[in-house]
């Protein structure tokens, strides 16, 4: 089996098939997490770029983690301190890499879009670890990954997204991912942050959080982003917890067994109260230690990959 | 065309086989102390846990038996065109200090059972690594030899020995296939 084309740049149209063998190869991966010597020499000789265009602490130690424990060399370019302050552009930086001789590049970057231009510019194969409010990959494929392991499967499940869907890359690629492998997207959050059009995705849109939460099978919280209330897209943190705010009440609406679910970092009392932040039915951290299941799985299908065409 | 040479064990000959290598195992290694079973995927693993039980009807304690997939530490990955699948490894017990029994169906140019003993040591340190195979087709590429043998099948270079298992076929035999020029 074989990921098609040598780069992840999208969830959309990926078909459902490649997201199991993405997740099939993630089962594996994550017994090697689990052992004493954390080390498989399968990526030995291979380099693994991550350039980051962005400031991010868990996506990019995540993939470090996941290029090492395959033995792969890992090497980080953060843009703050790199050439890319002295206004060298994304071509060229990524032209210097591939000169380098780097096999895969990790990039994120604050424009969507930014990932498949660096995919049809390189030889290299080019992960889209989030680019601007368009895509992030990697998160989806985690998060399918952790509610498959809960639950056993993911078809005809409820998943409820809530937050600020107009801004967030992930609740894209969720989107796709889980709309992919038949299960029912319900969204919710406040009309000001819910992308107009959104329903065509196949998703539904709630304006009520509580109506949406109805016998749900998984709760994914995304962050609140505070400049968001800067820019005057919803009253304040207060107002949004009251309305958005997952809490313990609000989760008792959902079924019983429930998952919760976070990309991190939580702001902790604004959209997610701490008692199910820290509750029996979050699942956070182990959606962490799956996300270095998952990449480590991507780096291993990508390098197989046959190196022609930008297929996702 | 492939087309198939010779039948080499029938149904009996594999059971007679088994029953023999899990007495050599026994006899070897004193008991069932410290011993463990690891079959290699996929066909390593059934013969592994009918060796176990073998051991079991013959000594009465049980063994513990492992599942070991070798994929990510083959040594042709970079030259292949595409990754193969990667199964998991499924060895619920420590591995340091123990007899370690490796099991497939067939050895070949000794590579599966070189990418096999680093993986078994990346679980743990055994006491000693010992290897049993159902067939032993010859043309060896590195210095590996195996302990315990079902049949020695000498085989040309165009020729293969398939091992079928019902477990895992449907039917329960061992044949040489000619394979195409």
């Amino acid at each position: 089996m074989v990921i098609n084309g040598k780069d992840l740049i999208s969830l959309r149209n990926i078909p459902a098939e490649t997201i199991k063998l993405i997740l099939d190869t993630a089962e594996p991966m994550k017994e090697i997490i689990n052992r004493q010597i954390k080390k498989v020499p399968t990526l030995r000789g291979r380099t693994v770029v991550t350039l980051f265009y962005e400031a991010s602490t868990r996506t990019r130690m995540s993939f470090e983690l996941a290029a090492k424990y395959l033995s792969a060399d890992a090497v980080n370019i953060a843009a703050a301190t790199s050439s890319i302050s002295k206004g060298e552009s994304l071509k060229d930086t990524a032209r210097t890499i591939t000169a380098m001789g780097a096999d895969i590049v990790v990039l994120r970057h604050p424009m969507a879009g930014a990932p498949e231009l660096l995919a049809r510019t390189i030889n290299a194969s080019v992960i889209n670890a989030g680019d601007g409010a368009h895509e992030h990959p990697t998160q989806a494929l985690l998060d399918l990954f952790t509610v498959r392991e809960k639950k056993g499967r993911l078809e005809g499940l409820k998943v409820v997204i809530v937050g600020d869907i107009l801004h967030s890359r992930v609740a894209r690629s969720d989107i796709w991912g889980y709309t992919a492998m038949g299960a029912e997207v319900r969204l919710a959050g406040p009309a000001t942050l819910m992308p107009p059009g959104i329903e065509k995705t196949g998703a539904r849109v709630y304006s009520d959080l509580e109506e949406a939460l109805e016998g749900a099978d998984v709760v994914n919280v995304l962050r609140i982003q505070m400049e968001r209330q800067q820019q005057g897209l919803f009253p304040g943190l207060r107002e949004y917890a009251n309305m958005f705010g997952m809490n313990r009440d609000r989760l008792k609406l959902a079924a019983p067994d429930a998952l919760v679910m976070h990309p991190g970092p939580m702001n902790r009392g604004v959209e997610i109260s701490p008692e199910v932040a820290d509750g029996l039915q979050a699942v956070i951290n182990t959606q962490v230690t799956n996300g270095v299941a998952v990449r480590m799985a991507l780096l291993y299908l990508l390098t197989g990959g046959a190196h022609s065409e930008v297929a996702y | 065309m492939t087309k198939e040479k010779a039948q080499i064990l029938d149904p009996e000959g594999i059971r007679r086989s088994l029953t023999r290598i899990a007495h050599e195992i026994i006899e070897r290694n004193k008991g069932t102390g410290s011993l463990v079973l690891i079959g290699i995927r996929r066909r390593g693993v059934p013969l592994a846990e009918r060796l176990a039980e073998r051991i079991k009807e013959i000594e009465g304690g049980s063994v513990p038996v492992g599942t070991l997939d070798i994929t990510l530490y083959r040594d042709d990955l970079t030259t292949m065109a595409y990754q193969p699948l990667v199964r998991s490894t499924e060895v619920p017990f420590s591995v340091s200090g123990k007899t370690v029994v490796l099991v497939d169906d067939v050895i070949y140019t000794g590579r599966t059972i070189r990418a096999a003993l680093d993986a078994v040591m990346d679980l743990g340190r055994p006491r000693v690594i010992q290897l049993a195979v159902l067939i032993d087709r010859g043309h060896r590429e590195l210095p590996i030899r195996p302990d315990y043998v079902g049949k020695n099948v000498p085989t040309s270079s165009k020729e293969e020995a398939l091992v079928k298992l019902h477990e895992i076929d449907g039917e329960e035999r061992v044949i040489i296939l000619e394979l195409p020029d």
